[in-house]
């Protein structure tokens, strides 16, 4: 995992609530035995007709080359549905660090941060001011403070992240380097449950 | 204080906390399938980590198996090669796999219960949202991603946070025509589809006692549905029963041993819950959804909402574009609709209970000829108990298709997909779109009301079959 302490960026738009994860990756895409290149098919059938690249949905924000950026923000509840980690890496493929919502679903959550995705909280009322930018305006996340702020206007909004995950993705750590570390605390709670028996 | 159900299980796996971070827990059973796999095998390897405790990971091929002759090789290259990948996978780091062909084999979450691997008290995950089905025997049981099944291989741990825990209590008797898919319909339609999210709920109260273990299993499996990590219902007299005998079920004085410690797993009585809600099981009338996600379901006779009666507006754009999706009119009844596939499987509802109570309803009928039915029993033993009991007879003469263990059609991942632009009533637990295939528009519904659609090629209200 590559660290990650501050974005600014500007961000695709999609304000659709209850996106989950069948439309970030459809299923069918969930073949691939490796995480990488599941990016071509994030949205993929919001994407393009017929499911043939050659036949783009123009009203797409995906397909609209004026939108761009590191960051999503889309409606409420976030990642809902199946534990498809696939979600998290089609977004991280696709170049989004951040994904901007005012609720997210709990898988997602602890996917997209598995992955260095930052999944951003904010109140219904941030998230209307995000989308009632101009287009090109860009946002600043900050890890360490916990921050996000509409650059233009200098409004700024807290979100939640516990240390022990701010720190992970500060530094590029990740819970399995955690927990082959107190590999001995493992072994010795095995012992005592064996010990109960 | 008293402690919760969900308390006892998780203290008593507790390894650490992590000071402001996630819990350190540890886990009993480990289920694995072919698609959330072969990323954390990889990445134990390249970590070289072994698998730390092999004998608690156990293994089947469900998602992306063909449904028919199961015994070729599978014709789409890239499935083969991700089933292919499970075997070898498995055989290197010495995990028990109930593969194609094997007689154990079968959706995850129907074959840990019914051989008896599924047991009260314990920790079991799966990198499946559905895990939460196995949280019927008074167990915790969630879905993980793939970084996750990779901490367990690496560690027989993962880091969670502690969710708040809801009580949901059901009391009264169930109306005619009622079974439980309708119940966790009902629910879901009440609080929505993130209704619980950020908690762990029990379902508790009479009308959940009287219910069965698969139809409790039914109720826990969709838990998800309202954004739940998982659902539970406290072990009694019926899991015990169901469980004893079976398979990996411990045995003499072992099981003796357990009942004792499982008997004191049930929340305390003044234990106090973050939440509780209560709902009459006299309110519940037959379900179905309406929309895309299963949170805009509604009782078969009532009508779908109109867009004037949504107040807020994002909740009005969103069952906009939903009814478009659905090809459904605002306002509009569902009941007398034509539906052209009816589909009844996945983990949610293909147990030989619900196969039973299917061809109890059907015994001596013939389908719609405008319908394709498809029965996908959960499991290979489900299969094979369907024959021995003659069931099969039953559905062949009502000209339903009884293919082999799978995923299936829930899912639009493997061969099984609904054509766009068809409604299919899907015992399954999932309306979203593309859900059983790009285009595709499912309604949910229980095997009750499915069995119904399949006789007389359109939504019915199914008591009226059964006057």
């Amino acid at each position: 995992m590559k660290p990650l302490k501050h974005i600014q960026s500007s961000f695709v738009p999609l304000p659709v609530e209850n996106i989950d994860t069948d439309q970030i990756i459809p299923a069918r895409f969930l073949k691939s035995t490796s995480r990488e290149g599941f990016g071509k098919n994030l949205f993929r059938d919001w994407r393009y007709f017929n499911n043939d690249e050659a036949q783009p949905k123009t009203d797409f924000v995906l397909n609209k080359p004026e939108y761009k950026g590191s960051i999503l923000v889309a409606g409420k509840n976030f990642g809902s549905g199946s534990s498809r980690e696939h979600a998290a890496w089609a977004i991280l493929d696709y170049g989004f660090y951040a994904v901007v919502s005012s609720f997210f679903a709990d898988i997602f959550k602890n996917n997209a941060l598995n992955n260095g995705v930052v999944p951003v909280q904010v109140s219904e009322d941030f998230l209307d001011k995000i989308f009632n930018l101009e287009n090109g305006s860009t946002l600043s996340i900050d890890i360490e403070n916990q921050s996000i702020t509409i650059d233009a206007t200098g409004e700024s909004e807290k979100f939640d992240i516990n240390n022990y995950k701010k720190t992970c993705l500060m530094n590029g750590y990740d819970d399995i380097d955690y927990l082959l570390n107190i590999k001995e605390d493992i072994i010795n709670f095995e012992k005592a449950i064996e010990g109960l028996k | 204080m008293g402690k919760t159900l969900f308390q006892k299980i998780w203290d008593k796996h507790l390894v650490k906390t992590i000071p402001d971070g996630p819990d350190v827990l540890y886990i009993d059973k480990h289920f694995i399938h072919e698609v959330t796999s072969p990323q954390a095998f990889s990445g134990i390897e390249k970590r070289g980590q072994p698998l730390f405790r092999p004998e608690k990971t156990i293994a089947t091929a469900d998602h992306n198996v063909p449904t028919i002759n199961q015994h070729l090789p599978i014709r789409e290259e890239l499935s083969r090669i991700q089933v292919q990948r499970l075997v070898e996978n498995c055989k290197r780091h010495h995990v028990e796999l109930y593969g194609l062909g094997h007689p154990f084999q079968g959706i995850v979450h129907i074959i840990g219960p019914e051989l008896g691997i599924t047991q009260p008290g314990m920790t079991i995950v799966c990198g499946d949202s559905h895990t939460s089905t196995h949280g019927a025997f008074g167990s915790i049981a969630f879905g993980i991603g793939t970084s996750e099944v990779e901490m367990v291989f690496a560690t027989q741990c993962i880091l969670q946070n502690r969710p708040k825990v809801m009580r949901i209590n059901i009391d009264g008797q169930l109306n005619k025509g009622v079974v439980s898919k309708d119940i966790i319909l009902y629910i879901i339609s009440k609080i929505s589809a993130s209704g619980a999210t950020g908690y762990f709920v029990e379902y508790a109260g009479s009308t959940i006692r009287a219910l069965s273990m698969e139809a409790r299993m039914t109720i826990c499996n969709m838990s998800i549905e309202m954004g739940a990590r998982g659902g539970m219902i406290a072990p009694d007299e019926i899991t015990y029963e169901y469980m004893k005998n079976r398979l990996f079920a411990p045995k003499g004085i072992e099981w003796e041993d357990k009942l004792k410690e499982w008997k004191k797993l049930p929340s305390d009585e003044d234990a106090v819950f973050d939440k509780e809600l209560s709902f009459n099981a006299e309110d519940i009338e037959p379900m179905i959804t309406y929309g895309t996600n299963p949170g805009l379901g509604i009782t078969i006779n009532s009508h779908v909402p109109t867009l004037e009666s949504i107040a807020d507006e994002g909740e009005r754009n969103n069952m906009a574009k939903a009814l478009k999706y659905m090809g459904l009119q605002p306002g509009q009844a569902l009941k007398g609709m034509p539906v052209q596939n009816v589909f009844i499987g996945s983990c949610t509802n293909s147990r030989i209970e619900d196969l039973r109570l299917i061809a109890s309803i059907i015994k001596g009928k013939k389908k719609n000829e405008n319908v394709k039915v498809m029965v996908v029993p959960g499991s290979h033993q489900v299969r094979e108990q369907i024959i021995a009991e003659g069931l099969d007879v039953i559905f062949n003469e009502a000209g339903f298709e009884i293919r082999q263990a799978g995923c299936s059609a829930c899912l639009g991942m493997n061969e099984d997909k609904i054509p766009a632009g068809e409604y299919c009533i899907s015992t399954s637990n999932r309306n979203f779109e593309g859900r059983q295939g790009p285009g595709a528009r499912t309604l949910l519904a229980s095997p009750l009301t499915a069995a119904a659609a399949a006789i007389t090629g359109v939504v019915t209200d199914i008591r009226e079959l059964l006057n």
